[in-house]
């Protein structure tokens, strides 16, 4: 028995040794190396703008350095007018709608809610200039088409606040017009870094950390690393730029995958290839986002309206971020967060301004998607919770007004007066107010896709595969190994084994028991047969 | 007469196979409960690269035995009879106790007795196929095509892994009674020696088989 022990355990380890001998570690992903070769090698303008003659006076307006740049580039300002980024919707298939156009100017957010109403302050981020009403502003002027805000190299140039989408007063704007060229981190950063009011504050995962972080914040953008702009994967042929954010886009449409640069097999590892059929390289590989500066996660507008001596305040938490502002109400901020995990096949639905309440929380976008839909894949994801005004008789949601430069104008902001702003918002945008407001719950989705961390950072195998509290403990309705099991079974095993062992114990027990009574009979036969013997 | 005879029973090749076996399926079933999370040893990732590279091994040893058994009609060893199948069970349930006498007899040509004949011709049938099959479906569930896109073979993953862990647990609980029942031969290890050495003691009524008549030709 010992000796049988001792093969077995033998064999074993000759198993164990030949997995060892025949697996190959240190094996150079050329794929990947040649991707690092490729963007290591960075772009040069084949023109100095600062030489062009256009360009060489002081430009008394925004505008006219527009009209320099369309004296060359003469047809760019048509494609920029055709683009989201001027546009602020986009028309596509949207499931149970059909086409819509739909994008910032029609939808609600989490944060400051709806970009109607509070123009002023929100053009900020629109490559437009004088944007004060979305629905009077002519979108056909391509005098007002912002070329710098985009193609500023000189990180000069910025847009004031609430000025409609103006620059700011002080920008040497001769000094911008000659500094231009392709998109670098500070032009896409001004906006997407610090949309919703402040860094962080709406993405999660796309920061001014970014400008200059280490490669475990992010692998691509890493200053220590390639150090990538956001350009080299959100390409743009004639200014329509390639990737889309489900806050605002609804349709499987004109993405930036992953997939595009490092294919969709871009592993060594072929258990690993295969995974990326149902699951998106970013649930692996980004295995948390908000890594240097906290996000909001949660913002509770009827929380709002708190003065103190009738004063608005404001107070922070542990980090540094404002955890109640009278104006805005109360938030949760987070840090280092672990992503939430959901099915998506591309395509999602939104939350319309006029939309009926049907289920609570509102889901003011909706990633659309399941196990069962075999073009799904499990995406991280920010879910960003909070409540908002809706009116209680029509059941809508409530645009209220917020921004306003003077007290009295029913600005919320101003006045902290709910009915007056409601009241106001919901005139400006056409639709009626009963007078009757309450607040109601809302989760808005946020895929996260940047941040990625080095291969070496990566979630591991056990953290999804295994029984409890893993990462995709709260996703149902598929079979993941090592998570789930069939309850019947195992306990119909378990009791297999259980028995099988307790059967072969007592029928052991029961052979040395009877072996050893059938001795004591034997030995009293031989001792009778010796006595019969004797007799003899 | 009663006299206990070295028959040669095992070939080398059965040897091996048996041993191969043993240790690959315990292998397996280490790491494959390791990935059922039921155990923690080598941890999940390297659980799964261990169980696929066992499974490998199993399978070319499987198609080797099955060719084995094909070429020199050992197949015919497993051909379930009722003769004597009664006794059989009855001796393990009571004879046993009494001290009887096994009421069949081993030798080169009838290695296995009606039970055995039985229960083993289910592990190759059925317990066996059932892993191998489910875990070739399980290994094979999503494959890469010419063209580096994941194919999914369509089968829920679920029905998959119930049968694969169904035939698990059945071949832990033969492994169970199986080692156990070793016990019983002539003595309690006489039956493993065999499976070490080839030959075994067993009790005949009469001369059989001397081992030292044994052809090389029969040692394969």
């Amino acid at each position: 028995m010992k000796k049988a022990i001792l093969l077995i355990i033998g064999f074993n380890l000759l198993i164990l040794i030949g997995i060892y001998v025949f697996k190959q570690d240190d094996v150079v992903d050329i794929k990947l190396e040649k991707l690092k070769q490729t963007y290591a090698v960075k772009p040069i303008a084949s023109v100095d703008h600062s030489k062009l003659p256009a360009l060489q006076k002081v430009f008394k307006t925004p505008q006219e350095v527009t009209l320099a740049c369309i004296s060359c580039h003469n047809e760019s300002a048509k494609e920029v007018m055709t683009s989201s980024h001027w546009n602020w919707e986009r028309a596509g298939y949207i499931e149970g709608r059909g086409v819509e156009f739909l994008g910032k100017k029609n939808i609600i957010n989490n944060y400051c809610l709806s970009s109607k109403d509070n123009e002023q302050a929100c053009a900020k981020c629109h490559i437009g200039y004088g944007m004060k009403n979305n629905d009077t502003y002519n979108y056909r002027d391509s005098s007002n088409v912002d070329c710098m805000v985009c193609h500023d190299n000189s990180e000069t140039y910025q847009k004031g606040s609430s000025m409609a989408g103006n620059p700011d007063r002080n920008v040497n704007l001769a000094k911008v017009a000659q500094s231009v060229g392709l998109p670098i981190k500070s032009n896409c950063g001004s906006c997407h870094f610090y949309s919703g009011g402040g860094n962080n504050v709406k993405h999660g995962d796309l920061e001014e950390a970014q400008f200059n972080c280490s490669r475990d914040v992010d692998v691509h953008m890493a200053s220590d690393g390639l150090n990538m702009e956001c350009v080299a994967c959100h390409t743009a042929t004639n200014h329509q730029m390639k990737g889309r954010l489900y806050s605002v886009s609804s349709d499987d449409q004109n993405r930036a995958y992953c997939e595009d640069c490092h294919t969709s097999t871009p592993h060594l590892d072929k258990i690993l290839n295969t995974h990326t059929a149902r699951i998106a390289c970013q649930t692996c590989h980004i295995p948390e986002y908000a890594k240097v500066n906290s996000t909001k996660m949660d913002w509770k507008w009827s929380d709002a309206g708190k003065l103190k001596d009738g004063k608005p305040y404001e107070t922070e938490d542990s980090l540094g971020n404002h955890d109640y502002m009278s104006i805005k109400g109360s938030f949760i901020w987070k840090r280092n967060i672990k992503p939430d995990y959901v099915w998506f096949n591309g395509n999602a639905g939104h939350y319309i301004i006029g939309d009926k309440i049907t289920s609570t929380p509102i889901q003011l976008n909706t990633l659309n998607g399941s196990y069962n839909d075999k073009y799904s894949k499990i995406i991280p994801v920010k879910i960003s919770t909070g409540d908002q005004i809706y009116d209680k008789e029509y059941n809508y949601l409530i645009i209220p007004k917020l921004f306003d430069p003077e007290k009295g104008d029913s600005a919320y902001w101003q006045d902290f007066n709910w009915n007056d702003a409601a009241t106001a918002g919901m005139k400006h945008i056409g639709l009626p107010f009963s007078g009757s407001y309450g607040f109601v719950n809302t989760e808005m989705y946020w895929p996260i896709n940047h941040m990625v961390s080095p291969k070496e950072k990566s979630v591991s195998c056990a953290e999804c595969h295994t029984r409890d509290n893993g990462r995709l403990a709260k996703l149902g309705g598929f079979y993941l190994p090592g998570r789930d099991r069939n309850t019947l079974l195992d306990f119909f095993g378990k009791w297999l084994i259980i028995l099988s062992i307790i059967g072969v114990v007592i029928h052991n027990s029961m052979r040395i028991f009877t072996a050893y009574r059938n001795k004591q009979v034997e030995t009293k036969i031989i001792n009778y047969k010796i006595n019969d013997d004797d007799n003899e | 007469m009663m006299t206990t005879n070295r028959i040669y029973i095992y070939k080398r090749f059965e040897r091996f196979w048996h041993w191969t076996q043993a240790a690959l399926i315990i292998f397996l079933a280490i790491t494959g409960f390791e990935i059922h999370d039921s155990i923690h040893i080598f941890g999940f990732q390297k659980a799964v690269q261990f169980h696929n590279f066992a499974a490998i091994a199993l399978i070319i040893l499987i198609a080797f035995a099955i060719f084995w058994h094909l070429a020199f009609d050992e197949w015919k060893q497993y051909i379930p009879t009722q003769k004597k199948l009664v006794e059989q069970i009855k001796y393990y349930l009571f004879g046993m106790f009494k001290g009887e006498k096994h009421p069949t007899e081993k030798n080169a040509l009838q290695k296995l007795n009606p039970l055995q004949r039985l229960i083993y011709l289910g592990f190759k049938l059925f317990m066996v196929p059932v892993v191998v099959i489910s875990g070739l479906l399980y290994m094979f569930d999503k494959t890469i095509d010419a063209n580096g896109i994941v194919v999914s073979s369509g089968i829920k993953l679920e029905n998959i892994a119930v049968w694969h862990t169904f035939g698990a647990f059945l071949l832990i609980g033969f492994l169970i009674v199986h080692v156990y029942m070793t016990t019983t031969g002539h003595t309690y290890t006489s039956n493993i020696k065999a499976m070490f050495t080839g030959y075994e003691d067993v009790e005949t009524e009469e001369h059989v088989e001397k081992a030292s008549e044994e052809t090389e030709s029969n040692k394969i």
